[in-house]
């Protein structure tokens, strides 16, 4: 099992959406995430899909989807160059200045915005990688009492100069 | 000019060469039976079934019959949703579906209004495609994709949900003359360097086989694909939606394969060298234990799916095509080997090897009491020339699909893929208004056929001389048949005579058993159909003869059939194909 990501053209109607989730669940798919969205088109979206599976389920994943009347093409990112990223909103409790002061520290070295500060909150506006957003979760659920985290699953952009991911 | 969404659907109809709806009305699909009623010289004939589980299923058995689109009509809520078992089976066996459903005003969708349902996401994953119409103006475009969608690439069922103001308000006029689908492109050729491939290594196999499955029926590939088999001297075994892929009594076909196919086609599959497939989708029923399944071959799959391909079992030679496509270069490419294939080596052996499993374990049954199963298909066989069999689910299908003979002429229409008990009957009224000329035989068990039992009536008002055969052995014989096989003959809930006065500890029927309910000849008596049961086998050919000789009303012929008898061979669910029960302690 491991984790791989789509890129999926659809057609921008109602029940769209819900057909392309449906097949996830019907089948049996491990969905980890799903973001979308209008394109330059407005008839067409396009979602950023993230699963977990072997490569047999993931190769099955793909022609079901492209069997599907709506999806108007499946790419595979998986093993492409893209720039991929993901928002994030933490909300995190800091009343002590000692805290605060810890918590600009560590987003200053992720590279994170504080987007909103009171007195007993500071929320951080973080644009990652899946895996970096984790990170940043993680190191914060360690060093604060209480947390809120809101993500927006990934998406991604296939890139126009380099060949790395 | 403007028309009513109502006037436009009519058009599209008759635009599209539909003669038959099957059509049950409620309050959000009355417009649409209106301008039924008034259309023009009544080209578009309405059925109206007596329930819409039947109506589709005889929608179903129209176009397997036919080849032609089979096109639903119900209203909202209830008329809708009971139409979702009838698009699961068409959607699994890929027939070809246009299901238009009212659904309440567009302003009125959401608010838990009467009879309304979403049907469309209700059937979301069982069909083809599905959509409600919002706009006015979008109608006709949406017709036209439906039929196109499913009677292209892998036919399926389309659902169209058209809200009763749409039905109303008026549009524009015109229906288009094509469509254009961004995301929806049928597969109409086949890559020659993979067919070429596997054509190739079924030149040089030394053991070979072909298995055959429904798409090749489906695309009546007949000819061509008996052709194909001669030309290359391989044996043929075949599932139940492909049978009579090749004449069932032609030298090359081995049998059935699969969890009650022959011993000669089960042990073919597991010692072939070459499975070259054509149309199927390795369903568990035919493959048993994965792990166990063709253990020696190198697998070749031909198929119209993408997604069937290498999902249940590892194929060495994939190839995306409709099975008749295929044929055709593969008939032709042999054409010219001609000389080569006469020469080929080594087949003489093969064949005889498989000739004598048959041998070994032929397929028969021996019945000692009471009517046998195989006798009265046997009797199918020699009473007619041609036939269309229509068959429920259970033991009555899996001893048609043994015992029946096919071809060209003589098909078999049977719910396969989802196994739908309530097909039987109102499957072969559909097919028999497609072709009134066929003889139409229906075959069920006592259980299936009181599924939709209402459908005699349907089959009486249009006057349809089809044969249903009802074979009673009292019980829901194929559930009885693991119970008896698997779960220590517990017999939970399979005997269909046992009412509540029925001792707790029963041993089995006997002379204390109450009366069977219903009595079918009574039943076929007050639907104004001819009932007869046989209870010999003797009086089997003269019930069929009588039968036969019907023109108006449908004949019903109950058989009683020992309650005992077992489809056999069977492989257990799960179980290597070579582990097969040829014979039954009793």
């Amino acid at each position: 099992m491991k984790k791989r990501w789509i890129a999926l053209y659809v057609e921008n109607q109602v029940g769209v959406l819900s057909k392309i989730s449906g097949l996830f669940s019907a089948k049996s798919y491990n969905l980890v995430s799903l973001t979308v969205g209008t394109t330059e088109d407005v008839t067409v979206s396009r979602m950023t899909i993230c699963v977990s599976s072997d490569d047999i389920t993931f190769e099955q994943i793909k022609k079901q989807l492209n069997r599907m009347v709506e999806v108007i093409k499946v790419i595979d990112l998986t093993e492409v160059p893209i720039h991929m990223k993901e928002l994030m909103y933490i909300k995190v409790w800091a009343e002590k200045q000692e805290k605060k002061n810890q918590l600009f520290q560590i987003a200053q070295v992720f590279g994170v915005n504080v987007c909103d500060y009171s007195n007993d909150h500071v929320i951080l506006e973080c644009t990652l990688t899946e895996h970096r957003n984790d990170d940043l979760v993680a190191l914060l659920k360690k060093n604060f009492k209480k947390i809120e985290v809101v993500r927006g699953g990934t998406v991604a952009v296939e890139s126009v100069s380099t060949f790395c991911r | 000019m403007q028309i009513s969404g109502a006037k436009l659907f009519v058009k599209a109809l008759a635009a599209e060469g539909v003669d038959t709806v099957f059509g049950y009305p409620g309050g959000y699909a009355i417009d649409l039976f209106d301008e039924l009623y008034k259309q023009d010289n009544a080209k578009i004939k309405l059925i109206l079934p007596r329930h819409e589980q039947g109506l589709i299923h005889a929608a179903d058995g129209y176009a397997r019959s036919s080849g032609r689109t089979g096109v639903c009509l119900v209203t909202s809520g209830p008329g809708a949703t009971n139409l979702v078992t009838g698009i699961a089976t068409a959607n699994y066996d890929s027939v070809p579906l246009v299901c238009f459903t009212g659904q309440v005003s567009t302003g009125l969708i959401g608010n838990d209004a009467f009879q309304e349902v979403d049907i469309i996401g209700i059937t979301r994953n069982i069909c083809k495609w599905g959509v409600t119409v919002h706009r006015r103006e979008d109608l006709g475009r949406i017709i036209k994709e439906a039929f196109y969608i499913a009677n292209t690439g892998k036919p399926g069922p389309v659902i169209i949900d058209i809200p009763k103001d749409i039905q109303t308000s008026l549009g524009p006029s015109e229906y288009p003359s094509e469509v254009n689908i961004r995301g929806y492109k049928p597969i109409e050729n086949v890559h020659i360097g993979q067919l070429k491939k596997a054509y190739r290594m079924l030149k040089s196999a030394k053991r070979p086989l072909i298995l055959a499955g429904g798409g090749v029926t489906r695309r009546e590939a007949f000819e061509m694909f008996t052709k194909f088999a001669e030309q290359t001297k391989t044996p043929v075994v075949t599932t139940l939606m492909g049978r009579g892929s090749i004449p069932t009594t032609h030298s090359l076909f081995v049998g059935n394969c699969g969890m009650h196919g022959t011993y000669a086609a089960n042990m073919a599959v597991s010692q072939c060298d070459i499975l070259f497939s054509i149309g199927t989708r390795f369903n568990d029923r035919i493959t048993g234990d994965l792990n166990e399944f063709a253990p020696e071959a190198k697998i070749v799959h031909i198929d119209i799916d993408t997604a069937s391909i290498s999902r249940n079992v590892k194929v060495d030679v994939p190839v995306v095509s409709d099975a008749f496509t295929a044929l055709s270069k593969l008939t032709e490419w042999a054409e010219g080997d001609a000389e080569k294939l006469e020469h080929i080596e080594g087949r003489e052996e093969w064949i005889d090897k498989i000739q004598s499993w048959n041998q070994e374990n032929p397929l028969e049954m021996k019945v000692e009491n009471g009517v046998s199963p195989q006798a009265v298909i046997e009797a199918i066989n020699q009473s007619y020339d041609h036939y269309q069999v229509v068959t429920d689910v259970g033991q009555n299908q899996m001893w048609t699909y043994q015992f029946l003979q096919m071809d060209e002429n003589r098909r078999l229409i049977t719910s396969g893929g989802l196994g739908t008990m309530g097909y039987g009957l109102p499957g072969a009224i559909g097919a028999k208004l497609a072709n009134p000329e066929e003889n139409i035989i229906s075959v069920n068990g006592d259980g299936g056929i009181q599924m939709n039992i209402q459908e005699l009536a349907t089959a009486v008002i249009e006057g349809l001389p089809i044969t249903v055969c009802i074979f009673n052995n009292g019980y829901l014989g194929m559930v009885r048949q693991m119970q008896h096989l698997f779960y220590g003959k517990r017999y939970s809930a399979t005997c269909l005579t046992k009412r509540r006065s029925c001792p707790e500890d029963c041993k089995g029927p006997g002379e204390q058993c109450p009366a069977y309910t219903p009595d079918f000849v009574k039943l076929a008596e007050s639907y104004e159909c001819r009932g007869i049961r046989v209870t010999k086998n003797e009086e089997i050919l003269p019930a069929l003869k009588a039968a036969r000789e019907e023109t108006k009303v449908p004949t019903i012929i109950e058989f009683m059939i020992p309650y005992g008898e077992l489809v056999l061979p069977m492989v257990k669910g799960g179980n290597p194909m070579s582990e097969m029960i040829l014979k039954a302690k009793k």
